[in-house]
């Protein structure tokens, strides 16, 4: 009856990660953002049978997992379940896209399993990304950062307020399932009827502790406007050294095909 | 001399579905003073502190706080002066790491960047959290949540603190440290709780509401000394008095038992000196 | 249904990333605008419990499989439009950025079809009409109902047409369609009768929630009949801009057209098309020890040069990922060393 449940907590581990000290962690915010953008970019405007050209961009991601002191495992663990959604999607493309544009031995290999690796390469190379630049960086120093580049105030609140809170209505959306979970004997599902009323119940719940929230808010002088104390970030040298090498490097990998490049150089052909 | 008194001046609220919250509640706290409001669920306790922060408007009657009367004009520095801590930290905690909670205030009133470290540092070093600052609020214990609560008020600088319930949902370390923190105040203090030793430790004087009226004001001491009054505002003594062979002399199995063998800690019937 | 970063185009995902972020930007201007301070936190937290209420599954009657609330047009009537899309938005950027929910190039096509249909069209166009200011059960029941088939039917009609127009994947138009939108039918009377559920349980428990929502004017003092228009304005745009793309490449919709007409390829289309397969193959393959069906006529020279130029692409493949992970490694190893001294 519970979706998601026990993942769901996993995910304040990454606030933790992002207050450690390490050089990439000390970037403006700002240069990490907009780094994050150009690699998801560039790795999306693949077409759809690329596999072994987007290959070198996971280097983007090592690097920034081993500078940033990101723990493997757990990284991966959040990028795995990227991939049953990716294959999900992605396995239509054998069922329909039948051509063959390649044999092994006597095998057919379809464009449509090709295109679906390709999918799933997509896939991970974008969630990493994004889950290492929360990691690295941190959830409301990226809303600052968008916030800079001309986010609206009003909506990078709304996002701010919104993480801060997941966590408390997930805990309680948890108990009051559970709490109901115990008195059903028998393993029946959740009918649509109760259902209303537990969620009901909880909406009521959430609506009263925002207005206690408000009642908290308007006590230390709010009057409409939620003012942000800006964390100080400097926009330096290191900051353009980082952007400008590494979206060099995306442009480079995206119109030149590297794999291709390094395997002729070992067989001998040139394309 | 209006040194930031609390005067209530016949307060009433009626709710929009006509029950009666507040009726005829009127009294006057001065500076320093250190007052406890207990009362029965339902007693009219966090109505009337919602109308002390300016939250609730009155049906009838007035509330002056320092020089102003409490009316939209003085709201802004109403608020200022009183500094609210509310039941659940997870209600006052809603920016996203500590440091943003607790300049939440000075911001609003508008100070300048440097002045706001100031603040946030000396609020949170009052309370013992300042290696906090960078944390999310749902990184927090129980006990240290309450704590940067009562910091997020500190930095407006208040001169009044009232807290409501302030020791509900904490364990009994980050109970003791929350007590110890209160009696350091200087400020005065309004404190409404059911946790009645606490109100013993710490006020010296107790307001009593029933059903919306205050059914007594006086000291601490001898409000838990009647035990007609308790009993029909459905309280009872706190438990430190309740097997003292002095306060309780009934409740005794021996009558020969020393008084001086005091069952609970600390110096044995202190609450009977007068402060 | 959400779009996937692996369904959508840049082109498209760029359009509608556009419209998506211009709408978050109105949408901040009006919120801004509302004098109603309580929407600060309450947009904050009704969000959050979106988040709660998805993650409660309930089963479907008749079907027995299982159904979440979406809370689109439940987020509408109980913020209004403007601030119900901002929190939309927010649920879904989050589920983008942690859960990989789709996609962050998908992002603005979700936001779109799951924060522009409820908030703008389903609920003051179709919800408040037929509610009136008589909110009894019954109404809105019905009310809710139609609103969230009519919300997902668009919804998924979006989806639909945003995956087509980027052409990556395989799904012809046709079949996709007749997949999608009965599906969703079904999806939308369980969302109209969930909402209805909680929306008649609020108004029984705390009516006022409900009443001041009902009070306020959704779409401002903005005339219907210039809403339409812009948004119709706006999909021509869209529409254009991508058939522009489109025509720039011409290969995916019409192959993925040529699939679903059954046109019979002519000759030079098919001579084209296995020269430009044959070069794909070159640039994909990862495999060794395979060959290209030689073409009629080819010397067998060309064949063997095909053969080895997608070898070369295999090893630099394999050659790439080692060199990845070494430098990972390397990097690793510094870091370590580095703080051990430190």
């Amino acid at each position: 009856m519970l979706a998601i449940d026990g993942t769901f907590l996993d995910f304040k581990q990454l606030d933790l990660l992002a207050l450690r000290q390490t050089p990439v962690h000390r970037l403006d915010p700002r240069a990490k953002v907009l780094t994050t953008f150009c690699f998801i970019v560039c790795v999306v405007s693949f077409d759809r049978y690329q596999i072994s050209a987007m290959l070198p961009f996971m280097i983007y991601p090592a690097v920034l997992m081993a500078v940033g002191d990101l723990p493997f495992g757990y990284i991966l663990r959040k990028i795995m379940i990227v991939i049953p959604f990716a294959l999900l999607i992605g396995l239509f493309n054998p069922v329909f896209d039948r051509q063959v544009l390649m044999q092994i031995g006597s095998l057919d290999i379809w464009g449509g399993w090709i295109s679906c690796l390709s999918i799933l390469i997509r896939a991970i190379l974008t969630a990493s990304a994004a889950i290492i630049l929360v990691a690295i960086t941190g959830f409301p120093a990226i809303c600052e950062a968008l916030e800079k580049l001309k986010m609206p105030q009003t909506f990078a609140v709304q996002l701010l307020f919104l993480y801060r809170y997941i966590f408390v209505l997930t805990d309680e959306g948890v108990r009051t399932a559970r709490a109901r979970q115990l008195r059903t004997f028998g393993n029946r599902g959740l009918g649509i009827r109760h259902f209303g009323s537990l969620v009901g119940h909880l909406l009521l719940r959430t609506w009263e502790r925002a207005e206690r929230i408000h009642m908290a808010m308007l006590a230390r002088g709010f009057a409409g406007e939620v003012h942000s104390s800006r964390r100080p970030s400097h926009f330096g040298r290191t900051e353009v050294f980082f952007m400008a090498g590494w979206i060099t490097l995306f442009i480079l990998l995206r119109l030149f095909n590297a794999p291709q490049f390094l395997g002729g150089l070992f067989t001998g052909t040139m394309p | 001399m209006s040194h930031h008194i609390v005067h209530v001046k016949n307060l009433q609220h009626v709710y929009p579905d006509e029950t009666v919250a507040l009726r005829d509640v009127s009294f006057l706290i001065h500076h320093g003073e250190s007052v406890g409001i207990i009362g029965a669920n339902g007693a009219g306790k966090s109505t009337l502190l919602l109308h002390l922060i300016g939250y609730l408007s009155a049906t009838s009657g007035e509330i002056v706080i320092g020089d102003d009367r409490l009316s939209k004009e003085t709201l802004p520095e109403i608020r200022r002066t009183v500094g609210m801590v509310f039941q659940d930290p997870e209600d006052q905690l809603f920016m996203p790491t500590v440091f943003d909670d607790v300049a939440f205030g000075p911001l609003n009133l508008g100070l300048a960047a440097d002045e706001i470290e100031i603040r946030v540092a000396e609020a949170l070093e009052r309370v013992g959290a300042l290696d906090l600052r960078d944390k999310p609020p749902y990184h927090l214990s129980g006990g240290e949540k309450k704590r940067v609560a009562i910091a997020t008020v500190l930095s407006m600088l208040p001169e009044i603190l009232v807290l409501d319930e302030p020791t509900n949902g904490l364990d009994p370390q980050a109970r003791r440290q929350l007590i110890a923190l209160l009696q350091a105040f200087h400020h005065t203090r309004i404190v409404t709780s059911h946790d009645l030793d606490m109100i013993l430790e710490l006020c010296d004087r107790t307001i009593v509401l029933h059903e919306g009226k205050v059914m007594a004001d006086g000291p601490t001491l001898e409000i838990f000394n009647n035990d007609e009054l308790l009993k029909t505002c459905r309280l009872e003594k706190p438990f430190a008095m309740q097997s003292c062979p002095v306060c309780s002399p009934d409740k005794q199995t021996s009558p020969k038992q020393s008084p001086l063998v005091a069952p609970h800690s600390g110096k044995p019937h202190d609450h009977h000196h007068d402060h | 249904m959400h779009m996937a970063d692996a369904l959508v185009s840049p082109a498209v995902g760029g359009a509608f990333w556009a419209a998506a972020a211009g709408t978050i930007a109105y949408c901040s201007a009006r919120v801004r605008k509302d004098l109603d301070d309580r929407k600060v936190p309450l947009m904050g937290v009704l969000g959050a419990f979106v988040f709660a209420a998805q993650m409660i599954n309930f089963t479907i009657p008749a079907t027995g499989s299982s159904g979440h609330l979406g809370g689109g047009l439940l987020l509408a009537i109980l913020l209004g439009p403007s601030a119900a899309y901002l929190t939309i938005a927010s649920v879904l950027m989050i589920q983008a950025l942690f859960f990989a929910d789709g996609g962050l190039l998908a992002l603005g096509c979700n936001i779109f079809n799951l924060g522009v249909f409820p908030a703008f069209i389903a609920y003051p166009l179709i919800y408040k009409k037929l509610v009136g200011s008589d909110p009894r059960q019954s109404r809105m029941v019905a009310a809710s109902i139609i609103a969230a088939v009519v919300a997902l039917q668009f919804g998924s009609l979006g989806v639909v047409l945003q995956t087509v127009l980027s052409g990556v994947s395989a799904l012809p138009f046709d079949t996709f369609l007749l997949l999608m939108q009965p599906i969703h039918l079904g999806i939308g009377v369980v969302e109209g009768v969930v909402t209805a559920l909680v929306v008649s349980f609020i108004y029984q428990a705390r009516p006022e929630i409900l009443e001041s929502a009902l009070q306020q004017k959704p779409l401002g003092d903005l005339p219907i009949k210039s809403l339409l228009a812009t948004f119709l304005v706006a999909t021509l745009l869209i529409g254009g801009v991508l058939s522009w793309f489109v025509s720039e490449n011409p290969d995916g919709l019409e192959w993925s057209i040529a699939k679903i007409t059954g046109t019979p390829e002519l000759p030079e289309a098919e001579h084209r098309e296995h020269q430009r397969l044959a070069k794909l193959q070159e640039e994909t393959a990862l495999l060794p020890d395979y060959a290209i069906p030689a073409e009629e006529g080819e010397a067998p020279s060309a064949a063997t040069e095909r053969m080895g130029t997608s070898l070369s692409g295999l090893l630099g493949g394999a050659i790439t990922l080692v060199v990845c992970s070494l430098v990972g490694v390397f990097l690793k190893r510094r870091r370590s060393a580095q703080r051990k001294e430190a």
